[in-house]
């Protein structure tokens, strides 16, 4: 116990020396929390649109002033013809072109029917997709005033229709900034606890002063421990920084209890920590240790469902991601924080991660050698 | 009493390709300074990794103050201060946080044995708010020697802790073994410099993991048959290869400003002969005469049988 108290003296006698350090463990979670939420943003905005209107109607004007008053739509050009709409796709200047033909008006009055062209810009899928689902849903609506116009009102209404009324649990403004900063800042923790630790190790190896540690009496669980405790410790630390900064720069408040992400976080930290020690292992040199977990951590973020929802993945891709400690975290970290889950509704993601942490550190400790 | 005892130890890199260690059997007295003097990969490191248990043999068995140095490891480790040839302290903590450390590791404190490291500590304590890394070569082996000692270990593994010192702190240094060993502490160096060998009780003079001779240091000087010659003359590197076609040379290299040189016959006289064999080559102002060996000269005529 002693030991390991000299040992844990000297840890952070070295962490804090280590201005390097210390500005990582400080600055990098503030300035990743400042600036990632703002970009990882899904919304589509500010799609270019070149129109080619044959028609020049008081209908084809009212239907363009219709788009561009969603906000989500911003005029490339008028063009003349498709052709000149194209060449806009072409030079990166317009997403859509919306081409509306001659005689639009009189024809929709006469025949009451009639169609618009829209060529979409694929190269950008997100954008693609949810831009003409925009511009579809605006002529829908736009195509309901109409008909509301010529419909003579009676009674009873000759048309039934079911108008869709939906409302949003949880996150009721879409926001998210909401949906994202609580897995970022797992992001964070993770990132901080498994590298740092691997590369502590693998210093001390490198420098060779592993050598001097192993020739003393320390033991192995000692050495393991004292290098274990100083990142855990970190990580809350950072933890804790990530929530002040969400509360009051994003205002997030869990509505769940803050005590259950702490006692998940505990558990989470020790696997993310064992991960680290692994690495360690299995490293000789600070290099080898950082592109190891680098290909780790590369993993674990894309099939986290951080960014892309896990349930949409294929099957082979969901069945990796039970193996994804980041997975579980995010998930409790969005119940938790979004919804107020409890324990109860946690205890899958718990148990998951508890076997994490027992796997990484005891293949760790079993491959972390005093003697070669 | 015997301190350190090796039996056949041995030692293979590489799946058994490189055979570092060969078999190696000799053993320490209690109290006695050893020197393993050999060139660079000879095998002294893995011979120190093995003896203090941070290698594991692939043959024979060793036994350091009494106990088997893989079974009782965990023993061996309270009792050996080892000194790797690479500074290896932390170099971000300063020389009293590092010494402190080692102290506290190893369940002691530095007021505990500080008679045992003062002669040496002294040296370096003006510098001790000074960070490890910030220290000059020399100073860097004083605190390392100081951090190996601290606990009173009862035998002292020192792997080339002279190399890369100058040669003033490398004579403070050997001093300094030579005031721990009146301590009654068991000393093992390793060196590549041959005149520090003299220094040590005994030698044991190592090639390619296999040793060529253990012996005092006199007993290994007087041990060398025949005799040998210093020679000098104006063209220095002619000379040499001069000498070195010379068909009854057995062997010739430069030792400082002369070169010495024996032959083959050791009972024979080849003065007259040979010089003047270097007449008729050409050199002027030759200087020959008999030199009584150094270690060197020994550890060259071993490695040439």
């Amino acid at each position: 116990m002693r030991t390991l108290l000299f040992l844990l003296q000297k840890e952070f006698l070295q962490i804090f020396r280590d201005k390097n350090l210390l500005r990582q463990i400080l600055m990098a979670p503030i300035i990743q929390l400042m600036i990632l939420p703002w970009a990882a943003n899904y919304e589509v905005k500010n799609i270019s649109l070149a129109i080619v209107d044959h028609d020049h109607s008081t209908y084809s004007q009212k239907l363009e002033s219709k788009i561009f008053s969603s906000g989500y739509f911003k005029l490339a050009d008028y063009c003349a013809s498709f052709n000149d709409g194209y060449k806009l796709i072409e030079g990166d200047k317009a997403d859509i072109v919306m081409e509306i033909p001659a005689n639009f008006e009189k024809n929709l009055v006469r025949e009451n029917k009639q169609k618009i062209f829209l060529a979409v810009n694929a190269i950008n899928g997100v954008k693609a997709l949810v831009g003409t689902g925009y511009l579809g849903n605006i002529l829908n609506d736009y195509n309901g005033e109409l008909r509301l116009q010529w419909v003579q009102p009676s009674k009873i209404s000759p048309i039934p229709s079911i108008e869709i009324t939906s409302m949003n649990w949880f996150n009721p403004g879409l926001n998210y900034k909401i949906f994202m900063v609580p897995g970022i800042l797992v992001f964070l923790v993770t990132m901080l606890g498994s590298m740092m630790c691997a590369l502590n190790i693998v210093r001390e190896k490198e420098i060779g002063t592993i050598e001097q540690i192993n020739v003393t009496p320390i033991k192995k669980h000692h050495f393991i421990l004292g290098k274990l405790i100083p990142f855990w410790v970190i990580g809350i630390f950072v933890f804790t920084i990530g929530l002040t900064i969400s509360r009051f720069v994003y205002g997030i408040i869990p509505v769940g209890s803050i005590g259950v992400l702490y006692v998940f976080l505990s558990i989470y930290m020790l696997a993310v920590l064992g991960l680290g020690l692994l690495i360690s292992t299995y490293s000789d040199t600070q290099q080898q240790a950082m592109s190891l977990s680098f290909f780790f951590i590369m993993i674990f973020n894309l099939l986290s469902g951080l960014y892309t929802s896990v349930d949409s993945m294929p099957g082979w891709a969901q069945i990796i991601t039970d193996l994804n400690p980041l997975r579980y975290f995010i998930e409790v970290m969005r119940m938790v924080v979004l919804k107020g889950s409890g324990f109860h509704d946690i205890q899958h993601q718990l148990i998951f991660v508890i076997i994490f942490a027992i796997v990484f550190n005891g293949w760790a400790i079993l491959n972390y050698r005093k003697t070669t | 009493m015997v301190a350190v005892q090796l039996n056949n130890l041995s030692k293979k890199y590489d799946k058994g390709k490189i055979v570092a260690v060969d078999s190696i059997s000799f053993s320490v007295d209690k109290g006695e300074l050893f020197g393993l003097i050999g060139p660079d990969g000879a095998g002294k490191t893995s011979i120190f990794r093995m003896l203090t248990t941070l290698l594991l043999p692939d043959g024979g068995s060793a036994v350091v103050d009494g106990y088997d140095a893989v079974k009782d490891y965990k023993a061996i480790r309270g009792r050996v201060g080892y000194m790797p040839g690479k500074f290896s302290l932390y170099q971000d903590l300063t020389v009293e946080e590092n010494l402190n450390f080692f102290a506290t590791v190893f369940g002691t404190t530095i007021r505990e044995n500080y008679e045992l490291v003062k002669d040496i500590y002294v040296q370096i304590e003006p510098f001790k708010t000074r960070r490890a890394g910030k220290l000059s070569g020399g100073m860097k082996q004083k605190l390392a020697l100081c951090c190996a000692l601290i606990h009173k270990p009862s035998v002292l593994f020192l792997d080339e802790p002279t190399t890369g010192v100058d040669a003033v702190s490398r004579k403070e240094f050997w001093e300094m073994l030579k005031r721990l060993k009146q301590q009654g502490i068991t000393i093992l160096v390793s060196t590549p410099y041959m005149d520090e060998a003299t220094i040590c009780d005994r030698i044991a003079l190592i090639q390619s993991g296999k040793i060529l001779s253990i012996d005092t240091p006199d007993a290994i000087v007087r041990s060398y048959e025949g005799s040998l010659f210093a020679i000098k003359s104006e063209g220095m590197y002619k000379l040499l290869n001069d000498l070195r076609s010379y068909e009854n040379t057995l062997s010739c290299f430069a030792f400082g400003e002369y070169h010495h040189i024996a032959f083959r016959d050791k009972m024979k006289n080849y003065s007259e002969e040979l010089l003047k064999y270097l007449e008729n080559k050409g050199h002027k102002e030759v200087e020959m005469m008999p030199v009584i060996p150094t270690i060197e000269d020994c550890f060259i005529k071993l490695l040439k049988n």
